[in-house]
């Protein structure tokens, strides 16, 4: 399983960066779709909708089940992967390419999960 | 740590994905779930289905108990090795179990019971037994393996790897088993394609397995058993039946045999209720046609009433999300219901099932 040194984390398992376009990329970890299996699909994201932290931003859906995914932090969602839309198991292929929305935020997001933090999180959940 | 079969071993070492599926550790995927549904729509796969209980009924009034405990009529057993597929009824007419029985001869006949439900339906049948002084009796074979071999291709790779099974079983009509030493061979299943079922020592399990890998028969998890089985339009004991639910109620009406006089303990039940048919439900197929999943549970809002999703999933031979929903009856197949998904009322239609047969839509 992999925790790229270079992301943050949040403890409902997306992954986030601040992209060369200035806005925050979000998508589920490793360990996030290694849970879920084979997704089958991504969407209910609303572009334009603003959020705050840990509010649903959409939802992702394997064959097994669904899962919300949240806002990591506040702020206002400009972007949907549309691609996922007709490829969702891009996700399970590659979960860190896989972005699934964008947030325009001025919330800083160095409080979020360090990759070993929420590596040592995922080994033990409790 | 829960039940293991005796083939959890090799499932570990397969890296397999190892859940609890009532109170048995049993493999959900060994990597992708889509990937063994389509090995099963396309060539073969197997399952371990050891965690099932064949349970040997015999005795002199084996027949007579058996026509007592099902709803099914035992009687339509006359060819050794055919098989029958039923459910066993409490007094309410709820179903206990749905199970399959085997004839393989007059003081002898095998059921094979599902997982969770097997200590109870032991229980009961002993129970059933016990009211009546049937002369039988009730032997769980735990000592005995069980893995399912699906598809297209999974009966050639069975006889490739176990030739000398092949006189006795290429013959074998679907719903018809052969004993071939020590091996039990069954044309049945549950993935809506071709194949076998095979009970052997448990002991020998792990040695059957490992051939019919080396013959690329897939592996393939309990995830994959669920949705090529919803594809077939097959209940799941649990799911969309148990014992509060009627088989008149759950699309099972077909092997309830009330044409004979036979005293099957739930009858009278059924009959105050097909006296009662506007209460009646109906489980019809669901395909959804807006984007998402359907799952169990969900609210059905239909023009005769509200129903509810008793199984859904994605589909993978269809690319899209169906399910069986229990609903008022005289919702018909092409009919446009809605859903509830976490909110939003989505569009579904009604269709017939099975979803998917032999690999075609």
């Amino acid at each position: 399983m992999k925790f790229p040194a270079e992301l943050k984390y949040t403890s409902t398992h997306e992954w986030v960066k601040k992209g060369a376009d200035g806005l925050l990329w979000v998508g589920i970890t490793d360990a996030a779709q290694d849970m879920l299996g084979d997704l089958v699909f991504v969407g209910d994201v609303k572009v334009g909708q603003t959020l705050k932290a840990a509010e649903t931003a959409g939802v992702v859906e394997s064959v097994k089940a669904a899962s919300d995914i949240y806002a990591p932090v506040d702020g206002e969602v400009v972007a949907f992967n549309e691609a996922l839309e007709s490829e969702p198991q891009q996700i399970n292929a590659d979960p860190y390419s896989a972005w699934i929305f964008k947030m325009k935020s001025a919330a800083s997001i160095d409080g979020l999960l360090d990759a070993k933090t929420y590596e040592s999180n995922v080994a033990d959940p409790h | 740590m829960g039940n293991r079969t005796p083939l959890y071993e090799t499932h570990v070492a397969s890296g397999a994905k190892v859940v609890d599926f009532g109170g048995w550790d049993m493999p959900l995927n060994y990597g992708s779930q889509i990937e063994e549904h389509h090995a099963v729509r396309r060539d073969a796969g197997m399952f371990d289905v050891s965690h099932m209980c064949p349970v040997d009924v015999k005795g002199g009034d084996a027949r007579a108990f058996l026509r007592t405990l099902v709803a099914n009529n035992v009687d339509r057993l006359t060819q050794p090795g055919k098989a029958l597929y039923s459910c066993m009824l409490n007094p309410a007419g709820g179903v206990v179990d749905d199970l399959i029985i085997y004839f393989l001869g007059d003081d002898w006949f095998r059921v094979v019971v599902n997982a969770s439900t097997a200590d109870k339906d032991l229980a009961w049948m002993e129970k059933v037994r016990g009211e009546r002084a049937f002369a039988v009796t009730i032997a769980p074979r735990r000592d005995l393996a069980m893995i399912a071999i699906q598809g297209p291709n999974a009966r050639a790779k069975f006889w490739q790897v176990r030739p000398a099974t092949k006189a006795a079983t290429e013959s074998l009509g679907a719903f018809f088993a052969a004993a071939v030493g020590d091996l039990f061979v069954a044309r049945t299943g549950y993935t809506g394609e071709d194949g076998f079922e095979v009970m052997l020592p448990a002991g020998r399990a792990a040695v059957l397995w490992a051939d019919l890998k080396t013959v690329g028969v897939a592996e393939a998890g309990l995830g994959a058993r669920d949705t090529l089985r919803l594809e077939a339009g097959m209940n799941l004991y649990g799911n969309d039946m148990d014992e509060t639910i009627s088989p008149l109620d759950a699309g099972l009406a077909w092997t309830v045999d009330l044409k004979t006089p036979r005293e099957f303990v739930g009858r009278a039940a059924l009959e105050q209720q097909l006296a009662d048919a506007g209460a009646r439900k109906a489980l019809v197929g669901l395909k959804l046609l807006d984007k998402g999943v359907l799952r169990s549970h969900q609210k059905v809002v239909t023009s005769q009433g509200e129903g509810e999703i008793t199984s859904g999933t994605f589909a993978p031979t269809l690319g899209f999300s169906v399910a069986m929903a229990r609903v008022p009856q005289g919702v018909k197949a092409g009919d446009t219901v809605q859903v509830d998904i976490r909110g939003k009322l989505l569009a579904a239609q009604v269709v017939k099932m099975p979803f998917v047969r032999n690999g075609t839509r």
